[in-house]
């Protein structure tokens, strides 16, 4: 469980982020969703310890993580994995070195023990055959996997994804989904993924927090989306005419 | 701040050891053939414009070989070969820095708790450090070389003549001189590069600009630190 106390963050005169609170479940996939520029990115980043926070707490299971100095900070993030929007792998390594290179940096492991993870975690993402091509040889939708792949080679408890499906096309989008789920469930980690892409939210959207201007404006469950009265939710979500249509529907049944 | 960084404890000494090799490759093999031929034709240059010069036939002409020596010594193979690689590794460290910045891979090293700057600079500078002295004494022979063939093709000096001032009361100080320098060089190139390329910010476009910042920068520390080096160490 990751938990977020009144948290604020500035880069110069621009507040970003302000004094948000949320609770990040276990086993669960958490949907931070926003505009582009509604500061989900910052929130992201600003939990994994990439930017300093001006205010607040980010506990890591009672941990307090802002607070820690490197060493203890260090020890956190080998217990992190994280996909990001271009998947950010290694441009100088193979698909295999990418994914052995926390085993490399952070284990005692033999080869053949390190080779045998990054089979199991390849295979894992439906990779096959492609250890040793490089990123700059792989489709979009594989680097993604290649990125997750990575992000678990360690047995993460917190994994956090930010835009996993940017720049896929929906049905690949849709397997993206689907494996975040899958591997929340299997590794039971607090995951944290960012969004805004509303397929996402209503596949795999165990909690959804809404981000508005850097404020935290809502929160509730895939379902309650539907009912909510919130209106910048409902000018975010239903800003399509599909999605006015389900909306439209969802009230009639009630 | 970023040099404090830098220097600190390797995460895992073996994978530093590794990266050592693999940039003593990138940033000092593959520098090799750049500094021979331009040494080459240095040198040989330089050999038909000091005999361009030596008017008085009175002067011996094995003073063509001593000044060819002593130039590449004294500045060239260190100074100018500093500048040559100030523009092809300044730039290829600033470029690769700020591409892994900008496309969030420093960021993914980062969060798995990885000292960065240490892991992607350090090696550089130890390579660096290492290898571009054994640069300088492939472009002192180079060059030598160069002068050579030019006195062998041309009727300019004979050959004896130019191995004769070559070896003509040489001071093994300035090839020491030559190394010191190009030791201090090879610390400004890779830091200063190092330094834009990793605090690269937005697109490819501003990675470009780093790069060329990098080179700039590199560029004028290096003659500033000459100057400084040679007060310091000559006089």
């Amino acid at each position: 469980m990751i938990e977020v106390r009144n948290i604020s963050k500035s880069f110069g005169d621009v507040k970003v982020l302000d004094d948000i609170s949320v609770t990040f479940e276990k086993g669960m996939t958490n949907l931070v969703i926003g505009k582009s520029g509604s500061g989900k990115t910052v929130l992201l980043k600003s939990i994994v310890g990439l930017h300093e926070v001006d205010e607040g707490e980010i506990l890591y299971d009672n941990r307090a993580f802002n607070k820690m100095n490197f060493k203890e900070k260090k020890e956190i993030r080998k217990e992190i994995g994280m996909l990001f929007q271009g998947a950010a792998l290694f441009d100088s390594l193979t698909v295999e070195e990418n994914v052995r290179y926390p085993l490399d940096m952070f284990t005692d492991q033999s080869y053949e023990e390190k080779r045998e993870r990054v089979d199991f975690c390849l295979k894992r993402v439906n990779i096959e055959n492609s250890n040793k091509l490089f990123p700059s040889e792989l489709s979009g939708g594989m680097r993604k996997r290649v990125g997750i792949a990575r992000a678990i080679s360690l047995n993460p408890r917190y994994l956090f994804c930010d835009e996993p499906n940017s720049g896929l096309d929906p049905q690949t989008a849709i397997l993206i989904d689907a494996l975040i789920k899958e591997i929340t469930l299997e590794y039971d980690t607090t995951t944290i993924v960012n969004t805004h892409d509303m397929n996402s939210v209503m596949e795999i959207g165990d909690k959804v927090v809404f981000i508005y201007e850097g404020i935290k404006c809502w929160e509730g469950s895939k379902n309650d989306i539907l009912t909510s009265t919130n209106k910048y939710l409902n000018d975010f979500v239903f800003a399509n005419n599909l999605a006015k249509q389900i909306k439209i529907k969802a009230n009639e049944t009630n | 701040m970023l040099l404090g960084k830098v220097f600190s404890k390797p995460e895992k000494t073996k994978m530093y050891y590794r990266k050592i090799i693999s940039e003593i490759n990138s940033l000092g093999i593959n520098s090799m053939w750049i500094v021979v031929i331009i040494s080459l034709f240095v040198g040989a240059v330089i050999t038909i414009q000091t005999d361009y010069n030596i008017e008085n036939p009175l002067l011996p002409r094995y003073l063509i070989g001593v000044s060819v020596r002593d130039m590449l010594f004294l500045e060239f193979s260190s100074t100018m070969v500093a500048l040559i690689l100030a523009g092809k590794v300044g730039s290829s460290i600033s470029s690769e820095l700020g591409t892994m910045r900008i496309t969030e891979q420093i960021d993914a090293l980062e969060i798995m708790g990885i000292n960065s700057a240490s892991y992607l600079i350090l090696p550089k500078i130890i390579a660096a450090m290492f290898f571009f002295p054994f640069l300088t004494t492939l472009s002192a022979l180079v060059g030598i070389s160069g002068g050579y063939l030019v006195a062998l093709l041309t009727n300019i000096t004979t050959p004896q003549e130019y191995i004769f001032g070559i070896q003509y009361v040489f001071y093994p100080f300035y090839y020491t001189y030559s190394l010191k320098k190009m030791i201090v060089f090879a610390f400004i190139i890779t830091s200063v590069s190092a330094y834009h390329g990793y605090y690269a910010e937005g697109s490819s476009l501003e990675v470009g600009k780093s790069s060329t910042r990098a080179v700039v920068q590199s560029c004028i520390f290096i003659l500033m630190f000459n100057l400084i080096l040679t007060k310091l160490i000559l006089q």
